[in-house]
């Protein structure tokens, strides 16, 4: 036998007997498909919550500390009494 | 936007239903080929085909890249691989004695001879899925046939030097721990 009509062979003895699909299986895959979008977008919404969250914080931080205005200077004293 | 939403879930759900109708079949005797199992009796391949088709489920809406027949088969190929080596895996470990098809076979035959010959995929393809270099593959597939194709009884024993699924697990002593 050659190469070919061995792999022609081998070919038609993995084609017997195939197996029943079970009638469930169909309802079970669909269940557990809908729990992993379910988990996922459970998982984007806490994503998109901590973004929020994190962004609130900064622009409440930012409006109070004024990081940008220039501190009052501490080397120099304040000219009085001239 | 609701109701929009509503329609577009039972297109789905349809469209779905007529895919798993027409490749449920040839995935889970693919399924039962890998793992060896009795067609009648076949749990763990149809565990295997549950999980990719659920994966499929929920990558249903991605936009149209790939076919979903291809993507189910790479699931399930990928986690038999992994799975493999795990659980039934190790050089060296002695094989259980399964009434299926390809029983005769080393996990790793079985993927490279559903891929190559049951599902018909090219070479190159079947290599990069299964991260080996073609010549292996080539190599394995031949193994394979000869295997399948001797009469039962003959041959006896055949030499077990190669790591079962070598491309997919990262240490040989992996599949032990259990």
């Amino acid at each position: 036998m050659n190469r070919t009509e061995r792999e022609a062979a081998a070919r038609r003895i993995l084609e017997q007997r195939p197996p029943r699909v079970p009638t469930e299986l169909y309802d079970d895959v669909v269940h557990r498909g809908e729990r992993v979008l379910r988990r996922r977008t459970a998982v984007r919404r806490a994503l998109w919550l901590v973004l929020l969250a994190v962004t609130v914080a900064l622009a409440v931080w930012v409006l109070t500390v004024r990081p940008w205005v220039e501190p009052p200077s501490q080397t120099t004293p304040p000219v009085s009494g001239w | 936007m609701r109701e929009r939403q509503a329609s577009r879930g039972a297109r789905r759900v349809r469209e779905f239903e007529v895919f798993v109708a027409g490749a449920a079949g040839r995935l889970l005797h693919a399924a039962t080929l890998l793992t060896a199992e009795a067609p009648d009796d076949n749990p763990r391949a149809r565990r295997l085909l549950t999980l990719a088709l659920a994966h499929t489920y929920a990558c249903w809406d991605r936009p149209r890249g790939e076919d979903p027949y291809d993507r189910a088969r790479r699931h399930l190929v990928t986690r038999f691989a992994r799975e493999a080596w795990h659980r039934h895996g190790g050089p060296g470990r002695a094989r259980r004695q399964s009434p299926g098809t390809t029983a005769a076979l080393t996990p790793q035959e079985r993927l490279v001879v559903v891929l190559r010959l049951y599902d018909g995929m090219a070479e190159e393809q079947a290599a990069a899925l299964l991260g080996l270099p073609a010549d292996r593959v080539r190599v394995l597939c031949d193994r394979a046939v000869v295997a399948l194709t001797r009469p039962p009884g003959t041959g006896g024993t055949r030499p077990r030097g190669d790591a079962v699924v070598s491309a997919v697990s990262p240490r040989p002593d992996e599949g032990r721990r259990r």
